[in-house]
């Protein structure tokens, strides 16, 4: 499908233009389903243009780390599915997929998105492990994005099952998870000297470099990834700082 | 006598379909059955890799089914397990005798299911779902594929069970069938608990029976797909 050339590409970039038409800094149709999958606690499918992510999210009793008895944790997980994408292939995790669940998981675990410590059941024994499993569906760029609101999405969703102190009763659900922040994510793409955002498959294969930003409420940064063989200035960061902060606005509106 | 709330015995739940769903894919479709959802997407016919595994006779078929870690109550980890490579093998039976690989030397075509939300009978809306997304890729068939589980809840010969009857207390039989409707061949049975000859015989006409209503639905969502397609023209 990638039959443009970079110089193309970057002729029509410093237009300001792209190859669907969009402006630089404009994202695809984002698009919010919640409550997809009915036996998961919290489940969201996001849409950005044709890119597809669904992401569940499910509870179990375990035990607590030894250094932090009284807390509960999450763990992120990312099945790059061989059926989103003809590239991709079945088997274990790869870098691409681990890379995508650990700048998700950053982005929830660094803002403090969960009060860990009302996860807690018994301390030093019994806490609630919040298991986060993304999902791509057809992936025409910017699966980043994507999953990450999945994400915030289904744990918005999410409800704690019945625990008798011995079994989970899935059939139950109480009250929602102690969710005090909701961290959204950006990822910013240079091109040449362009900045863009919300890359299509044809963009993504020319990437420079690449800034994932998680940005909170008040306009903080929780986490970031580079990305890319390309090195950055100080000024391209603080540029794509400002880009992200900007675009997080929009997409905060969906969730 | 065993009785549903909900529907007649030899009722099926509440279907849906769709196809072109995944917009990457060669072919793709959609297929619910009550609260069992299957995605399918087709890939190929493509090149073989390691190319030692390329037959100049004809091309192979593979198959991948795999459930979603939340699609149950209790989280199934992700990646493959026992049960989800025999389903593959399966269901890749099932869905080879309506195919004609000897067209397709050297190749290889993908088959992707993945099960987003399970409530018993999840091969067989997988199947349903991969002989769409096979007809969706363009890819010559001698017919489509159906399939439906019966079997016998308590002391009644029922189609398409849900977890609860799978669960049900005193005694369930699951028999997944999947057949090709034009000629009532079968192409896919396993069967788990206990019936007689004549039980059997009778699950195997209801199988019959639905899998003619499935075929229907199949069909027609095929065809109001490459239909708008015309008159869009």
């Amino acid at each position: 499908m990638n039959n443009i050339s970079k110089e193309y590409l970057l002729s029509l970039l410093q237009k300001g233009l792209r190859l669907d038409g969009r402006k630089l800094d404009e994202y695809r149709e984002v698009e919010l389903e919640l409550n997809v999958s009915k036996n998961a606690e919290g489940s969201a499918r996001v849409k950005l243009g044709n890119t597809e992510v669904i992401v569940g999210v499910k509870l179990e009793v375990g035990t607590p780390f030894p250094d932090m008895p009284d807390e509960g944790s999450i763990i992120v997980n990312a099945e790059l599915l061989p059926l989103s994408n003809p590239d991709f292939e079945s088997g274990p995790p790869n870098s691409q997929s681990i890379e995508l669940a650990r700048v998700v998981d950053r982005g929830i675990r660094e803002s403090k998105a969960l009060d860990f410590k009302k996860l807690c059941i018994v301390e030093g024994e019994k806490v609630w492990l919040v298991l986060i499993d993304i999902y791509s569906i057809n992936d025409e760029g910017n699966l980043q994005d994507a999953a990450s609101l999945a994400a915030m999405a289904a744990l918005i969703q999410a409800k704690i099952p019945k625990y008798d102190g011995n079994k989970v009763d899935y059939n139950e659900h109480s009250e929602k998870l102690p969710l005090v922040r909701k961290p959204v994510e950006c990822t910013v793409i240079k091109i040449g000297e362009n900045f863009i955002v919300d890359p299509i498959k044809e963009e993504e294969v020319f990437i420079d470099s690449r800034l994932t930003v998680a940005v909170i409420e008040d306009g903080n940064i929780c986490a970031m990834q580079k990305g890319g063989e390309k090195a950055l200035s100080i000024e391209d960061v603080e540029k794509m700082i400002e880009i992200a902060i900007e675009k997080t606005k929009e997409l905060r509106k969906k969730l | 006598m065993y009785k549903r709330k909900d529907r007649r015995l030899d009722e099926p739940r509440e279907m849906d379909a769709k196809v072109g769903i995944i917009k990457r894919a060669d072919g793709s479709a959609m297929f619910k059955m009550g609260n069992t959802i299957a995605l399918a997407a087709v890939y190929g016919p493509r090149n073989l890799y390691p190319k030692f595994m390329q037959n100049p006779e004809k091309g192979i078929l593979r198959v991948n089914y795999n459930m979603f870690s939340f699609s149950v109550s209790e989280r199934i980890r992700p990646g493959p397990s026992r049960r989800s490579k025999e389903i593959s093998l399966v269901s890749e039976n099932a869905l080879l005798s309506c195919l004609n690989l000897e067209e397709f030397p050297n190749s290889v075509i993908d088959v992707y299911i993945e099960i987003l939300q399970a409530d018993a009978g999840t091969r067989c809306a997988g199947i349903c779902a991969a002989s769409m997304a096979l007809a969706d890729a363009g890819i010559p068939m001698r017919d489509l594929v159906s399939a439906v589980s019966v079997g016998k809840v308590g002391d009644a010969i029922v189609v398409d069970l849900d977890k609860s009857e799978e669960d049900y207390e005193e005694g369930s039989t699951d028999m997944p069938v999947a057949m090709m409707p034009r000629n009532g061949k079968i192409s896919l049975l396993q069967m788990d608990g206990n019936m007689s000859k004549e039980d059997i015989k009778k699950a195997l006409d209801l199988a019959r029976n639905t899998c003619n209503k499935i075929y229907e639905l199949q069909k027609k969502t095929l065809k109001e797909k490459y239909m708008g397609e015309v008159e869009n023209e």
